[in-house]
């Protein structure tokens, strides 16, 4: 017990580091790197909760897919950060009313959740025991859930075609490669021998 | 309970001996390699040149597009991996509502080979 109790506060003692140098970096490209230690950290903390899918999943799609996004945006993209942090002043107020709305909504969660500790183990589907984590979401996931499920294929199919309704320009003028057309060039259509006499040019064959 | 921990044991060891790895690296090289630096030394010569802009510019927004469907389809995958864990169990209905979901970003995805989302030009 004490092993875990050592192993959490680790990992939410560097969480708060990371995400507090998340705000405070000076590097846009550096914020970005302590974003990626912050949530490697928050898998830690899923893994000691017993939400190994979870953890894992963090680490895949958030380290290894959004993240990568997020640096790549930043080390690109045409913004000059350092005129974005002089306006810090005039973002502020908003800034601190979202904050403020999530403290409040973080205190009225943690209040849900330790006034139904009871109701909890009543829940409509109660983690068994004895089931490896991925195993026990995908028990209850694909049916009784499904309307969920099928909810979040239809939330990516709607990401997917937005993303290239938004940003797919076909440019013209520019040669793309077209495998069939490629393949099935015969060699008659793609050269021609000539036979060329000394000192004439190949005006009237080369058209 | 710990249990589950003890499992985890042989990463942390990974872990440990990667930075211990990585730190034992830089440290070597910053406290036993000769280091007699001159300006001539420093300097940006012949395999180089000094650098005359900054690395953001004007950037193909393609880029990002390969980026988004590419993490779309790993959140994809993410989905058929509990489904292929409790795949014995969860009958006909669950194989069906996988293809079903499956079918939907099929859909996408011929739309994105159809619009030429994928070619480079």
């Amino acid at each position: 017990m004490a092993l875990q109790a050592v192993a959490f506060y680790l990992f939410a003692l560097v969480a708060v580091v990371a995400a507090l140098l998340v705000v405070f970096a000076r590097n846009p490209v550096h914020s970005v790197l302590w974003l990626i230690l912050t949530f490697f950290s928050a898998a830690g903390l899923f893994v000691l909760m017993g939400a190994e899918f979870l953890a894992m999943l963090l680490v895949i799609v958030y380290v290894g897919a959004v993240m990568v996004l997020f640096l790549f945006v930043v080390m690109m993209l045409d913004v000059d950060f350092a005129a974005l942090r002089g306006r810090v002043a005039e973002y502020f107020p908003l800034g601190a009313l979202i904050g403020v709305i999530l403290l409040v909504q973080f205190v009225m969660g943690f209040g849900a959740w330790s006034e139904g500790v009871a109701q909890r183990a009543a829940a409509a589907t109660p983690t068994p025991a004895d089931l490896p984590n991925a195993h026990a979401i995908g028990m209850v996931l694909y049916t009784q859930y499904v309307y969920a499920f099928q909810a979040a294929g239809l939330v990516l199919l709607v990401a997917m075609i937005g993303a290239i309704a938004l940003t797919l320009r076909h440019r013209e003028g520019i040669k793309r490669q077209d495998p069939l057309a490629q393949i099935h060039r015969t060699r008659e259509e793609a050269m021609e021998l000539v036979d060329a006499k000394p000192g004439e040019g190949l005006q009237e064959t080369r058209s | 309970m710990n249990d589950l921990l003890r499992e985890y044991l042989p990463i942390v060891v990974f872990l440990a001996l990667a930075v211990g790895l990585g730190l034992a690296f830089i440290l070597a090289a910053v406290f036993l390699a000769p280091s007699r630096p001159d300006a001539e030394k420093l300097s940006a010569y012949e395999c180089g040149f000094n650098a005359f802009d900054d690395a953001r510019m004007k950037f193909d927004v393609r880029f990002y597009l390969v980026a988004i469907l590419f993490i779309i389809f790993d959140l994809e995958a993410a989905f058929l991996f509990p489904w292929a864990a409790s795949f014995g169990f969860i009958g006909s209905f669950g194989f069906w509502s996988m293809m079903v979901f499956l079918a939907v970003l099929t859909i996408g995805f011929v739309y994105e080979w159809r619009k030429g989302a994928l070619e480079w030009e």
